[in-house]
């Protein structure tokens, strides 16, 4: 897109994500986390905020975050504590919010992305623990409502925020690092991703400096970037709209915007976000916390395989193309569902071809739950191969069968047994249709044997169709060329 | 009676705890008009509890010496049912959908729970002139003030409408009306009694205390409400001592340290005269005295002034309109709501602590003001606890004079300076009691204030003990009827 | 010394609405409050550690288990306003 009014400037993007943690019970009480619960049932005094009561931390939140840190080679703080970071706001109970500011859990990292096939290491600035705020509705428009209802359900559920450097350079690449980042989240067990409930929810600072210049131009802020696809329009809307601005000469105003996706377009908040004065100061209800050497060992010992290790093992290990072993651990609940198919049928390649053919033209192989739930299990998916494998079914065949696979959640014998499907090898039965072809196609005989030697192909594909595409093409290739070198 | 007199009269059967409550019950009918120790008096509740502890007492199977013990307690305490008002109007018609720690604790103990205190509002004050609902006044004295911002316990204890109560110390608010009032006012180590429940004004100061007639009464009181809560992290875990038994053994042998710089200029001479005369009772008792010099005493108010305001305009931010409590009628938006609701609910001094504190906060002067203050808060810390490495408890009075007239103190400053020698204590988070040591020459309590080392309350009111029983101040009650 | 705006945008930040003589009376007390406060500057804090707790605690956390929610009807008695299950607040037009 609008190359012409970039071609002069270079684009500077970093991402601010938040993503909610998978804990069981809230940041600082003990409320469930569940999503869609009614209004105001998942509350009690301390995620209200209510006069006279305290927060306790919850110690699954610090140990995912730290998680998280190693898997993005941060740097884990030996001390950090909580702040109080205030606004009004009428989502959030207690008018600030427990947040991390001078002390953040974790700070300098890295996460790499893969562009045009090579990978580029992303800065992560830091990584820090606060808690989420209610949700607000609003009797119409933010703008036309005249009143405005709030639910706390979601208020006091843990959040991780990531800062990355500004060091995306476009917006395929911030669609790239968002990708990256919520697989390995998905990963380590500590998010479960899901963008459409507000698992993870993106913010993008973005600001255009010329071409070979290192300064940076002014930056404005975009929220509500709510999906990969949301992430990538909003940013190239954005970028345009600073491009056009500085070619006419404009200057930029520092700003939040927000991403309105049913326009298209980004367009200014009218608060002035940037000009919150949020007197942080430390939270007197909390200690600090020390996270010592051997803690963060414990938790290093636990962490899983990340996609990048688990991706050179699979071209290594099964003798994957990198394509491949890049489709296939794109989430952790594919590479798992491959991995547990190679056991069940050890011809990795196989394997991978039906699944990025197949599984994926139903499934989206970033949905971890679409995937982990996947009617064609992958046991399923190494019992329809191995009818194939033993000729029991064709090949093209096999391609039915997985569809009905999949739509009716039954296994691949059951289907072919019940839909007759069996490939017709019996040479006796496969001779009589053959014999009944070569009758009824003359022409093609005569063809044949006037040396047109691709007519035998015309005569293979009416014994397939007399068959319902049940017979051995093996045993048909040879029943025909025996009976036409006789005839 | 003092709350093991009336044990031990349950115990031997001469009065029941349902007989007690109301003869407290009538008392704050004939006489808290006079006084406003009360906000909210819960008649039925504690009745049900009476009732409930003359069963246990009559089976012989007492919950303890709390058991039917009439008990008040600040209406900065959460109680599940109960209006909670923090002597606020912001707070109007708020029920706390849950007790507070201390509640619980008293309640398991068997205590019958009278009502609710009246306070200076968000216990801000000293004077419990700053409540919404009206002064409380000293029962020694109807036109001065009980003291604050715990006034209203305070006053109720020594006017006898309760045998003890629970109050709240942030920077003297219990030992202030304590000495005020006459009456023994305990504010335990921070961290040694929960806060979940209290309504916070400045968390990192705010401490439970108690309010009895005696130190024993005051040692069981502690003993109930002390100990580790899960659900406040800054509480402590460690073993509560049996503060009863500690109260037997003297001062033979203890080094008390008596300040310098609390002995200096403002101080009234009679207060002086009393406390002086009270390290000599202590002396003459078989205590060492040394004299020790606290440096940093006369920065505790700035420091104090700094970072109570900040928290409390932090803690305050969620008093919106929006959940609970007062909202103002007729705004035509969200802020206007807000801006209005919180003008309206809120006293003079509240909003002016709010406004002192969000300056402080706010950006360009956090270091200047906050960062600063909790150096020096290091440094009076620091001061403190070199004193008390050396000497055992420390000899103070509780304030500089006697308790003021009604309207005396208007401008805040003054108001706030009289909180000098209980201020220092609070910024270290050490206990630290206040006892009645003397009258003035117009009849009303002097305090001795015993500072000691972080969770060594016992020793505190092991020395508060030996006083009480070589003197006989205890025996003189207002004259109130 | 603390001027009339500085008073204004602390009433603005800390969400009050004062009247004018209000804001004048309390912008003079600020300004005495502030004036004993600046004591304070004298202080040598040179390498001292700031005191945000008085106990030495640290890790006090608890273990992620879920406590049963308090009943929805007893979250919303308190609300000044509200609709079924919802707080209510008057529209929001931003600062
Ligand atoms: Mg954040
Ligand atoms: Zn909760």
């Amino acid at each position: 897109m609008s190359a012409p009014a970039q071609a002069g400037w270079e684009v500077v993007i970093g991402l601010e994500v938040h993503a909610q943690l998978r804990t069981r019970s809230k940041m600082f009480c003990g409320c469930p986390t569940a999503f869609g619960a009614a209004p105001n049932s998942q509350t009690c005094p301390v995620c209200q905020g209510m006069p006279g009561t305290l927060p306790v931390i919850n110690r699954t939140a610090i140990e995912y975050a730290v998680r998280t840190a190693l898997a993005l080679d941060c740097r884990v703080n030996a001390g950090c504590r909580f702040a109080r970071k205030h606004y009004y706001y009428p989502d959030m109970p207690k008018n600030f919010q427990i947040s991390q500011y001078e002390e953040p859990l974790a700070e300098e990292g890295l996460l790499e992305i893969d562009i045009d096939g090579a990978a580029r290491p992303i800065g992560i600035q830091r990584l820090h623990l606060e808690e989420d705020v209610g949700k607000l509705l609003h009797e119409g428009t933010l703008a036309t409502a005249q009143a405005s209802l709030v639910d706390f359900n979601r208020s006091g559920v843990p959040l991780m925020e990531t800062v990355s450097k500004p060091d995306l350079r476009s917006p395929e690449e911030a669609a790239a690092y968002l990708r990256a980042f919520r697989a390995v989240l998905v990963y380590l067990g500590v998010c479960d991703g899901n963008m459409e409930e507000g698992s993870l929810r993106c913010d993008a600072n973005v600001s255009l400096r010329p071409r070979g210049s290192a300064g940076l131009g002014t930056k404005v802020e975009i929220k509500n970037l709510n999906s990969f696809r949301n992430v990538q329009r909003a940013l190239e809307y954005e970028v345009q709209r600073q491009a056009q601005a500085l070619e006419a000469g404009e200057r930029i105003v520092q700003e939040t915007r927000l991403w309105d996706a049913d326009r298209d377009v980004t367009r200014p908040m009218r608060s002035k976000e940037y000009a919150h004065d949020y007197r942080y100061f430390p939270e007197p209800d909390l200690v600090p916390l020390q996270i010592d050497r051997a803690w963060v060992d414990a938790i290093r010992r636990d962490l899983p395989e990340l996609p990048r290790a688990r991706r050179r093992r699979f071209v290594a290990q099964h003798g994957l193309p990198p394509y491949d072993a890049g489709v296939l651990t794109q989430s952790r609940a594919l590479a798992d569902y491959f991995e547990a198919a190679v056991r069940a049928f050890p011809q990795p390649k196989l394997v991978s071809n039906w699944i990025m053919s197949e599984l994926l033209r139903a499934l989206p192989g970033d949905d971890e739950r679409a995937i982990a739930g996947a009617p064609v299990t992958p046991e399923r998916l190494a019992g329809l191969l191995g009818l194939v494998q033993d000729g029991t079914i064709s090949g093209r065949i096999a391609k039915d069968v997985f569809e009905r696979m999949l739509r009716t959640g039954q296994d691949a014998p059951t289907i072919v047994a019940r839909e007759g499907l069996t490939q017709v090898a019996d040479e006796a039965a496969l001779a009589a249709v053959v014999d009944r072809v070569l009758a009824q196609n003359p022409r093609a005989v005569a063809d044949y044997r006037g040396g047109k030697t691709a007519a035998a192909k015309a005569l293979v594909g009416q014994v397939m169709k007399a068959t319902g595409g049940k017979a051995n093409p093996g045993i048909v290739n040879r029943l025909l060329e025996e009976k036409l070198s006789r005839i | 009676m003092t709350i093991h007199e009336l044990a031990e009269a349950y115990r031997r059967g001469e009065t029941t705890p349902s007989a007690v409550a109301e003869a407290h019950l009538a008392r704050i009918a004939a006489l808290d008009a006079k006084v406003g120790a009360f906000l909210t008096v819960t008649r039925e509740r504690a009745l049900a509890a009476a009732a409930a502890a003359d069963a246990r007492w009559r089976a012989g199977a007492p919950r303890g010496p709390l058991d039917g013990a009439p008990l008040a307690l600040k209406d900065v305490l959460c109680t599940k049912g109960v209006r909670t008002t923090c002597g606020s109007r912001i707070l109007e018609g708020f029920v706390p959908p849950y007790d507070a720690t201390v509640v619980e604790r008293l309640e398991a103990a068997g205590a019958v729970l009278l009502g609710k205190t009246n306070m200076d509002e968000f216990a801000m004050g000293s004077s419990t002139e700053h409540s919404a609902f009206g002064p409380t006044r000293n029962p020694w004295d109807l036109g001065r003030v009980p003291g604050g911002s715990s006034g209203g316990s305070a006053a109720a204890v020594a006017a006898e409408l309760a045998a003890g109560a629970l109050g709240t110390d942030t920077g003297g608010s219990v030992r202030q009306p304590a000495a005020f009032c006459g009456v023994v006012g305990l504010k335990p180590t921070y961290g040694r009694v929960s806060r979940y429940g209290l309504v916070a004004f400045a968390s990192s100061l705010d401490q439970v205390g108690t309010f009895a007639r005696d130190a024993r009464d005051t040692a069981l009181l502690l003993g109930a409400i002390a100990g580790h809560d899960p659900r406040d992290a800054t509480s402590v875990d460690a073993p509560v001592p049996d503060y009863t038994a500690a109260l037997a053994g003297g001062v033979r042998g203890l080094c008390l340290g008596v300040p310098r710089e609390y002995f200096g200029e403002g101080i009234d001479p009679e207060v002086a005269r009393a406390v002086r005369e009270a390290i000599e009772t202590l002396r003459g008792l078989g205590a060492v005295t040394e004299d020790v010099s606290l440096p940093t005493t006369d920065y505790g108010i700035a420091v104090y002034y700094v970072l109570a305001p900040a928290e409390a305009s932090s803690n305050l931010a969620r008093y919106d309109g929006v959940k609970y409590g007062l909202r103002t009628p007729g705004a035509k938006d969200l802020i206007e709501m807000e801006s209005r609701t919180r003008a309206a609910g809120f006293g003079a001094e509240v909003k002016r602590r709010i406004m002192l504190g969000t300056y402080a906060l706010s950006a360009g002067y956090y270091d200047a003001y906050y960062g600063r203050a909790q150096k020096v808060r290091t440094l009076v810390r620091r001061d403190l606890e070199a004193a008390l490495a050396r000497v055992d408890v420390l000899v103070a009075p509780t304030t500089p004079g006697v308790a003021f007239r009604l309207g005396e103190k208007a401008d805040p400053l003054a108001m706030y300076l009289n909180d000098v020698f209980t201020v220092p204590t609070s910024l270290a988070g050490l206990p630290a009691v206040s006892l009645r040591c003397g009258f003035s020459a117009a009849g009303l309590p002097v305090g001795l204030q015993l500072i000691g080392r972080a969770l060594d309350e016992a020793t505190l009111l092991r020395v508060a003990h030996a006083y009480e029983q070589a003197t006989g101040w205890l025996a003189r009650r207002p004259a109130l009827a | 010394m603390i001027s009339r705006e500085d008073v204004a945008h602390v009433a603005r930040l800390a969400r009050l609405a004062l009247e004018p003589d209000e804001l004048e009376r309390m912008r003079a007390q600020l300004d005495g409050i502030l004036a004993y406060i600046d004591q304070l500057r004298a202080v040598d804090v040179a390498g001292v550690e700031p005191t945000s707790h008085a106990v030495p605690l640290v890790n006090v956390m608890r273990e992620d288990a879920v406590v049963a929610p308090f009943p929805q009807e007893a979250m919303l008695a308190n609300a000044p306003d509200r609709v079924g299950e919802l707080f209510r607040v008057p529209r929001i037009i931003e600062d």
